[in-house]
């Protein structure tokens, strides 16, 4: 298994910078839009995201949720492995909300499809938009492309892409995984 | 990655501690889910269940029908009381029939006890047990020690005191099984005529005075009096049982202590259980059927996810 690194904790930080930056373009002062973290791996995103645009873009009463979407996937019954839910935590209702998917890697897009159901639960928000780090091109299923784009890459099947995140913010790196098999 | 360690669910007595844990962390996500808006997800929208109810349910089984509906599945009920089973058809026969259409998940509530096995043994489906005679009522202990473990954090170390009609009860049984499990101290408190003989076998023991019953304990589950499972006098009158048995509110200040009231249902109000306390800050009883439905769809989820597409 050989290990490649896309992204260091630099290009990260400046990436993350910039899709702040899109987001307060488009989403003004936030009163009408919520962020919402796909779980597992969206939620990092998230976090880091909402830490730069309180602190650095003085956005207060930013609404910020986790979402779940292991009982809307479509594999259910169709894996080797079980699937195990996460923590979902949605405190509103996303009715007439503007709506922002918060996820690390975009891949086949499925995720992103049920995502697309299981916010519907909450209310029928006005617009849904979907903000990826990374976006494996040529790699999709289904016709969904990201509104916020961090980077994208090419990377053929037997690749993964990893993002690892650290306490220390200058360890943090994306990686380009190759499976041997 | 964790999966239930049985095929069906037919007893507690078969389960293992994880597989107690692995349902409630599951139906900690579909207490959340049936708290949203739209109260539904898709996962088991092609599973086919069967709800077969031998012997007469309302709560078991609308809060099975909620719980496989908030899922998504195609649902189909039988009542026996309006069945072919007053014709004369067996057990398998009506099951097999059933089948035939396609069911992929049988619920099934019997009068006789090992009813729910019998049928595993004899059919191609993932079998539910939702009460066997006076055996097991598995999801009724899954919902009960769910609700301890909501309200008082952890159903380990706690005291438990099941109280009433141990004999003619398949709750009482599930949920010795279960706290047993779980690591809580069990006892069982009623007329010496209600308390099976060799009971003590299952790790546990009995008091016969109510008042001490309740100083010992954190939780108090109250069973029914079940009449209609009584073919002989049990005790002298209802009267009586009350007396001795029954909950009331000046047992309970007398206490110096707050416990967890519990309640199955249906309560026979005024028997073993007064009405004001029942509707009382004590009584978890109607959390206690909300957590029936999130309990039941984590059950029916981590049992359809067993059944491979083929």
């Amino acid at each position: 298994m050989s290990t490649k690194v896309l992204l260091d904790s630099k290009e990260i930080d400046i990436i993350l910078h910039r899709l702040s930056c899109q987001l307060v373009e488009n989403h003004g002062d936030f009163s009408d839009t919520v962020l919402i973290g796909i779980q597992p791996r969206g939620i990092a995103v998230l976090k880091r995201l909402q830490t730069i645009l309180t602190t650095e873009k003085g956005i207060t009463n930013l609404a910020t949720g986790q979402l779940d979407i292991t009982f809307y996937r479509d594999d259910f019954r169709r894996r080797d492995e079980p699937l195990q839910a996460n923590t979902t935590s949605i405190d509103f209702i996303l009715e007439n909300k503007r709506v922002v998917l918060i996820d690390d890697v975009l891949f086949t897009g499925r995720s992103i499809r049920a995502a697309l159901t299981a916010i519907e639960s909450y209310g029928r928000p006005s617009d849904i938009e979907l903000l990826v780090l990374i976006d494996r091109r040529f790699s999709r299923n289904l016709p969904i492309q990201p509104t916020y784009l961090g980077k994208q890459v090419d990377a053929v099947n037997n690749e993964k892409v990893l993002v690892k995140w650290h306490e220390d913010k200058s360890k943090n790196a994306i990686h380009l995984i190759q499976k041997n098999n | 990655m964790k999966q239930l360690s049985v095929p069906h669910l037919l007893g507690i007595k078969n389960l293992k501690r994880e597989d107690l844990e692995l349902i409630y962390e599951t139906a900690d996500h579909f207490k959340e889910v049936i708290n949203r808006p739209i109260k539904k997800v898709p996962s088991l929208r092609d599973i086919t269940i069967a709800n077969l109810f031998f012997e007469n349910s309302t709560r078991t089984k609308l809060s099975f029908e909620l719980a496989e509906k908030r899922l998504s599945a195609d649902v189909i009920n039988f009542s026996a009381s309006q069945s072919s089973v007053k014709k004369g058809e067996t057990l398998i026969d009506t099951v097999n029939n059933i089948l035939a259409m396609k069911v992929d998940m049988v619920v099934m509530r019997h009068p006789n006890v090992g009813a729910a096995e019998f049928l595993s043994q004899h059919v191609e489906a993932r079998i539910i047990n939702a009460g066997d005679g006076t055996h097991e009522h598995p999801t009724q202990a899954i919902l009960d020690t769910y609700s301890i473990r909501e309200k008082l954090g952890s159903v380990t170390g706690k005291n438990v005191v099941i109280i009433g009609d141990v004999l003619h009860s398949r709750v009482a049984l599930s949920n010795i099984y279960a706290l047993k499990l779980l690591g809580a101290k069990v006892k069982v408190c009623g007329p010496p005529s209600l308390i099976p003989k060799h009971i003590t076998s299952l790790g546990i023991e009995v008091e016969y005075n109510l008042e001490k019953a309740l100083q010992w304990c954190d939780v108090a589950n109250i069973l029914r009096v079940q009449h209609e499972r009584m073919d002989v006098k049990y005790f002298p009158s209802t009267r009586e049982y009350t007396q001795l048995y029954g909950v009331n509110m000046h047992l309970l200040s007398k206490l110096g202590k707050e416990i967890v009231v519990m309640h199955p249902g249906p309560i026979n109000r005024g028997v073993e259980i007064t009405s004001d306390v029942a509707d009382s800050g004590h009584s978890i009883i109607l959390n206690q059927v909300e957590n029936g439905v999130a309990t039941r769809m984590a059950v029916v989820y981590l049992l359809a996810q067993q059944i491979k597409r083929e």
